[in-house]
């Protein structure tokens, strides 16, 4: 279990993190979204205390690390921010130097450096110096590095960065498969990879906390949440008649006014109510589905709202 | 946990280029400085003073070449976070560091052994003396390398580090010098002009490049590298604050 309690970061004048409490349990993958210097970094490098914060405290696992920092440490696998190896060494040797610091002896080094290799395919630049990799090589040298002790805290900070499309989904898989027992915390502001990989989401801005649940509780927050989309090809007096629907708030014209978007009022549900008065009218429908609500819509509204104190 | 520090950062000297250009102008400058500005030949005399003498002079620069890189580097690529987060005390990371780069100058000193074959060639000198001399050479090499480490980690500008690190060490090297001495003795009580004066690399190093190891100098330049790697640590730590 990590436990952040009241914890706050200044640099000088900035509050990078602003009085933050929360707790992350075994088995959740959670996820910071937040704009760019919300906090999410500052935080992550507190929590794996290569920053220590201006007050509060950090708990990993009943030890806390500004007291117990090497104990505490043993059981974090960290990619910092840009993924930092040492340029100069090849795939090879940095992943045994990483080995050896986490203290496998040499049949378990090995072993646990080919597992890494095979995990995220570094195969074909093992023997490569670390300078001379794409910038996806060295993203995956980074995840390599910190997952090769299969760490009970795993701390990524913008771990699908500079991947391609395949190469995030192997890497979200890869985070998915890891995470029964684990604790995870990544950093994104890639809203679908929360989506994809996080139960819990929490939404940091100015260093506060605004939001936590999971995806599917934070995109409910959407206006758009439960609304339906229609696209009629047929069907007069649609707009007015959706509009006089006792559940409906609004009725937006979207789409150039090829399709419309009914808006519910809050908690209620319109799916039912619409495709009844399609029926009754014999209008020609071309469509008609319930939105989800996005992720990116929350994010927008509750980050842009906040304005810094 | 040092060890293995220690057996990376050294082994990183030697993956660039930068081990080999250290050592080719190491010793081409030990040569000239011995043999044209030091008389080698022209002293007559079987030792090595006119290969120890220049020392000091040779260390003011070229330690802090090496010494800029070892925490400046780090900061700038990152890499200090990944490090700093294994499960490695700071100490050990300072001790590493530093065992590394005073270890890498200990090779290149040694690699200056054909001037102690000619000697013993050309004369019969006191091999022990010479001995003497060369342990006396790494061990101040320690005491700029300390300075050097502890500049590195004030900035994370390699340039800055180095700069810095010549005037410090340009400072320790002077002290002890009659234009340094003179601006001293005139106001302050004399027990602290020989206190200033004690603190000189050159004034511990004489005795030594003579041969001499004393005890007291053993002592300084031991106290000199413990304090600046002591404030290494510090100025680390309290990085982390910020």
């Amino acid at each position: 279990m990590i436990k952040i309690d009241k914890l706050s970061k200044q640099f000088g004048p900035f509050v990078a993190v602003d009085n933050l409490s929360f707790t992350v349990q075994e088995g959740e993958v959670l996820g910071f979204l937040g704009p760019n210097g919300a906090g999410k970094s500052t935080t992550m490098k507190m929590i794996t205390g290569f920053l220590s914060p201006t007050k509060g405290k950090v708990t990993v696992c009943d030890y806390d690390i500004a007291q117990d920092a090497l104990a505490a440490k043993r059981l974090i696998g960290y990619l910092p921010e840009g993924a930092p190896c040492y340029g100069d060494m090849t795939c090879a040797s940095f992943l045994n130097f990483i080995a050896e610091i986490r203290g496998f002896q040499k049949v378990e080094r090995k072993q646990r450096i080919q597992q890494v290799v095979e995990q995220l395919e570094l195969q074909q630049v093992y023997h490569k110096s670390i300078d001379t990799l794409s910038k996806g090589f060295k993203r995956r040298v980074g995840l390599a590095q910190a997952i090769i002790h299969d760490p009970k805290v795993l701390i990524l900070d913008e771990p699908t960065d500079g991947l391609d499309p395949n190469q995030k989904y192997q890497v979200r898989d890869l985070i998915k498969n890891l995470s029964q027992d684990k604790i995870v915390i990544i950093s994104t502001h890639i809203l679908e990879e929360v989506s994809a990989v996080c139960t819990r989401a929490m939404i940091i801005a100015h260093g506060k906390l605004l939001a936590d649940g999971t995806p599917d509780e934070l995109a409910a927050k959407s206006p758009h949440h439960k609304a339906v989309t229609l696209r009629i090809e047929k069907g007069e007096g649609a707009l007015e008649a959706l509009s006089e629907l006792s559940q409906v708030s609004e009725v937006k014209e979207i789409d150039g006014g090829r399709a419309l978007l009914v808006i519910p009022k809050p908690n209620q549900q319109v799916y039912s109510a619409v495709s009844e008065l399609v029926q009754q009218r014999a209008w020609t429908v071309d469509e008609l589905f319930v939105q989800k609500g996005h992720l990116d819509e929350v994010f927008r509204q509750i980050t842009v709202g906040s304005v810094a104190p | 946990m040092m060890g293995i520090l220690f057996k990376r950062e050294l082994a990183s000297y030697f993956s660039t280029p930068l081990a080999y250009i250290f050592i080719v102008i190491f010793l081409m400058l030990t040569q000239t400085f011995t043999f044209y500005m030091g008389g080698f030949f022209d002293r007559g005399q079987a030792d090595l003073l006119a290969f120890f003498n220049f020392h000091p002079w040779l260390y003011l620069f070229l330690v802090p070449a090496l010494s800029m890189r070892l925490w400046a580097e780090e900061r700038k690529t990152g890499t200090i976070e990944l490090l700093m987060t294994l499960p490695v005390t700071l100490q050990d990371a300072v001790l590493g560091k530093f065992f590394a780069a005073w270890v890498f100058l200990g090779i290149a000193l040694l690699l200056t052994f054909p001037i102690w074959i000619t000697v013993n060639y050309l004369g019969s000198p006191d091999n022990g003396a010479i001995v003497a001399g060369y342990l006396g050479s790494w061990l101040m090499a320690g005491g700029y390398l300390a300075i050097g480490s502890c500049m590195s980690a004030v900035t994370s500008n390699q340039v800055i580090a180095f700069i810095l690190t010549v005037v410090i060490c340009f400072l320790f090297v002077v002290t002890g010098f009659p234009m340094v001495m003179d601006t001293v003795s005139g106001w302050a009580p004399s027990s602290m002009v020989d206190a200033v004066a004690s603190l000189s690399f050159l004034h511990h190093f004489n005795s030594i490049s003579k041969g001499v190891l004393d005890l007291r100098d053993v002592v300084y330049f031991s106290l000199m590298i413990f304090s600046w790697l002591l404030a290494t640590a510090i100025v680390i730590h309290m990085k982390k604050a910020n």
